[in-house]
C-alpha cells in the first residue's frame, strides 16, 4: 500500500515535470513552468523520504543543507554571460549524481539479494558510464568556457578514445556476467572518466554550443539509465525528458553552426579551400565612419535591426544598446533585434543577456523570422559577430561555412558594423561584409561603439 | 524481464513525449529550458536520498551522501536560475 502511493506520488511529480516543460513553450507561462517542474521535484523528494528502506535522517539532511546552499550561492551570483558555464556544471553534478547513485545501488543490493537481475546490471553500467563521461567532460566544458583550459589535439586522439570505450565495455560486460565483482564497476567508472576528459579537450571554443547541448541530453540520460537500476519510473521519465530535450538543442546549433555531429564530437575542422586572403577581401574598399555620420544615417531611419554577437557578451555592451534603441525609438524609428542561434556561447544565451538589459522578448526576433524583412529595413547595427552574417556562406560553395544559415544583413540599405579591428571569426575567414559598398565601419568595443553612437544622436 | 518491458514502454513512450513538448519551446527561451530541464534531470535525488538514509554499510551511506549533495547543486541550483532568468523576460509595456 505504502510502495503504492509512493509509486503514485513520483507520478505525479512526472506529471508536474511534463507541464512544467510545456510552460515553457511561451515566455508568459515560464515562471509558472519553472515552479511546477520544482514543486514535482519537492513531491519527489518527499515520496523517497517515506521510503521503506529510509531508516536514518542525518545524512539526507547533511546533505540537502550543503547542497542547497552551494546551489543557491551559485545560482544567485552567476553572471548572466557565465551562464553557460553554470549549467555544464550542473550537467556535470546531475551526471556524477547518476554514477554514486547506481554504485551505492550495486552495493546494496548485493548485500540484500541473493541474484542479481540482468536488467539491473546492465543499467548499473550504463549510468556509471554515462554519468562519469558527463562529469568529466562538463568539468572540461566549463575550463574552456571559463577561458582555464585550451583545445588540446593529440594525434591518434580518435584510437585512444576508441580502446577507451572498448575497456570501458570489458568492464561492464565482466560487471554483467559477475554482478559480485564491485571492482569492475569503479573500473568503468575510472576508464569512462578518462573517456570524458579526452572527448571534450579536442573540442574547439567556438562548438562549445553544440557540447553543452549534447552533455545536458547525457546528464538526462544518465538519469534514465539510474531509473532502470533503480526500477523508478520518475526517474525514467524525467531523464528521457531531458535526454530528448538535449538532443533537440543539440540538432538545432549543429545545423546553425552547419557542421556535422561527428565532426564536432571528433574535432574536426574542414579545412577551407583556396580562402581568399584578408588584403584581397579589404584592400581599399573598407570605409570607416565617425559616430556623427552614422548618427545622421540612423536620424533619416525608419527601421533599424540589430544584430548582436558575443562581442556584445564580451563587453557587457547590452545596456548601452538598450539606451540607443530607447533613443531610436524616441525617434519613432521601428527597432528590432535579429538573433541568430549561435549568436551567444549557448543556445537562447543572446536572448537572456538582452532581457536581462530590459529589452522586451517580442523584439527579440529569430533568424527565419528576421530574413525576409532585411530589404525593407534601413540600417543594420552589427555588434560584436561576424561569421554570422558572412554572405561567403550564401555565395561561395568552397567556403568553409558555405550553406551555413546565416542573417542576410547585406540586403539591407545600410549596414553599420561595430568592431574593434578586421579579425576574423571562429571561421578564420575574412567577411566580404565589411568591404561591402552599403556598409560602414565604426571601429571600436561594442559598448563604446553603442555609447558614441547614443551621445551623437542625442547631440544631432 | 516483464518488468523490464514496462521500463523500456515508460521509456520510450516520455522519449516521444519529450519530442512532441521540447520542439514547440521558442529560441528566445532555449537557456531557461536548458537549466530548468537540467534542474528536473537531477530527480536522481531521489535514489540518493533512498541511499544515504538505508543505512546498509558505510561505503553506501557515503556514496549515498555525496550524491544527495551533488544533486541537490543541480536541482537547486537549476530552479534558482532558471526563475532569476525568466524573471528578466518581460512584455513590451
Amino acid at each position: 500500500m505504502r510502495e503504492n502511493l509512493i509509486n503514485l506520488a513520483y507520478l505525479v511529480a512526472a506529471v508536474l515535470f511534463i507541464l512544467g516543460i510545456k510552460g515553457m513553450t511561451h515566455p508568459r507561462t515560464a515562471v509558472r513552468g519553472n515552479r511546477l517542474g520544482a514543486i514535482g521535484m519537492l513531491i519527489a523528494v518527499v515520496a523517497a523520504l517515506l521510503d521503506m528502506h529510509v531508516v536514518r535522517y542525518e545524512w539526507i539532511i547533511a546533505g540537502v543543507v550543503l547542497g542547497a546552499g552551494i546551489g543557491t550561492v551559485m545560482a544567485r551570483r552567476v553572471q548572466m554571460t557565465d551562464m553557460p558555464q553554470m549549467v555544464a556544471l550542473l550537467n556535470g553534478f546531475g551526471g556524477i549524481a547518476s554514477t554514486l547513485v547506481a554504485g551505492a545501488a550495486l552495493v546494496e543490493t548485493l548485500a540484500l539479494a541473493a541474484d542479481v537481475p540482468l536488467q539491473f546490471t546492465i543499467a548499473t553500467a550504463a549510468s556509471g558510464l554515462i554519468g562519469a563521461v558527463t562529469f568529466w567532460g562538463s568539468l572540461v566544458a566549463f575550463a574552456k568556457l571559463q577561458g582555464l583550459a585550451g583545445d588540446i589535439r593529440i594525434k591518434g586522439a580518435q584510437m585512444f578514445n576508441a580502446a577507451l570505450l572498448a575497456l570501458t565495455t570489458a568492464f561492464g560486460v565482466w560487471l554483467v556476467i559477475d554482478p559480485s565483482a564491485t571492482w569492475a564497476y569503479w573500473a568503468l567508472v575510472v576508464t569512462a572518466s578518462i573517456l570524458g576528459l579526452s572527448l571534450v579537450f579536442p573540442i574547439g571554443g567556438a562548438d562549445m554550443p553544440v557540447v553543452i547541448s549534447l552533455l545536458n541530453s547525457y546528464s538526462g540520460l544518465a538519469a534514465a539509465a539510474t531509473g532502470f537500476v533503480l526500477n523508478n519510473n520518475a526517474l525514467i521519465i524525467t531523464g528521457s525528458l531531458v535526454g530528448a530535450s538535449g538532443i533537440i538543442l543539440t540538432n538545432i546549433m549543429c545545423k546553425a553552426m552547419n557542421r556535422s555531429l561527428t565532426n564536432v564530437l571528433f574535432g574536426i575542422w574542414v579545412p577551407s579551400e583556396e580562402a581568399a586572403s584578408s588584403d584581397e577581401v579589404y584592400a581599399g574598399k573598407v570605409k570607416a565612419a565617425h559616430a556623427d555620420e552614422l548618427a545622421l544615417l540612423l536620424e533619416g531611419a525608419r527601421r533599424v535591426v540589430i544584430v548582436p554577437g558575443y562581442g556584445m557578451a564580451v563587453s557587457q555592451a547590452q545596456h548601452a544598446v538598450r539606451d540607443l534603441v530607447l533613443m531610436l525609438e524616441e525617434r519613432g524609428v521601428e527597432v528590432e533585434f535579429a538573433i541568430h542561434p549561435v549568436a551567444g556561447r549557448m543556445p537562447g544565451h543572446m536572448n537572456v543577456l538582452l532581457a536581462e538589459a530590459d529589452i522586451p522578448y517580442e523584439q527579440m526576433k529569430e533568424m527565419d523570422e528576421i530574413n525576409p524583412t532585411f530589404e525593407q529595413t534601413d540600417v543594420v547595427i552589427v555588434i560584436g559577430a561576424n561569421d554570422v552574417v558572412n554572405p561567403l556562406a550564401r555565395t561561395n560553395p568552397n567556403s568553409p561555412i558555405a550553406g551555413m544559415p546565416i542573417l542576410n544583413v547585406d540586403k539591407a540599405r545600410s549596414v553599420i558594423v561595430i568592431k574593434r579591428s578586421l579579425s576574423p571569426g571562429f571561421a578564420g575567414i575574412p567577411n566580404p561584409l565589411f568591404a561591402a559598398e552599403n556598409t560602414l565601419m565604426l571601429f571600436a568595443d561594442a559598448k563604446k561603439g553603442a555609447l558614441d553612437l547614443m551621445n551623437a544622436l542625442k547631440a544631432a | 524481464m516483464e518488468l523490464l518491458v514496462v521500463s523500456l514502454t515508460v521509456f520510450v513512450l516520455a522519449i516521444f513525449v519529450g519530442f512532441e513538448i521540447i520542439t514547440k519551446v521558442p529560441p528566445t527561451l532555449h537557456t531557461p529550458l536548458m537549466s530548468g530541464s537540467n534542474a528536473i534531470s537531477g530527480i536522481t535525488l531521489v535514489g540518493a536520498v533512498i541511499s544515504a538514509g538505508a543505512q546498509i554499510s558505510l561505503l553506501t551511506t557515503i556514496l549515498g551522501f555525496l550524491a544527495v549533495v551533488f544533486a541537490t547543486i543541480n536541482v537547486v541550483g537549476g530552479f534558482v536560475v532558471t526563475e532569476r532568468m525568466l524573471a528578466m523576460f518581460r512584455r513590451k509595456d
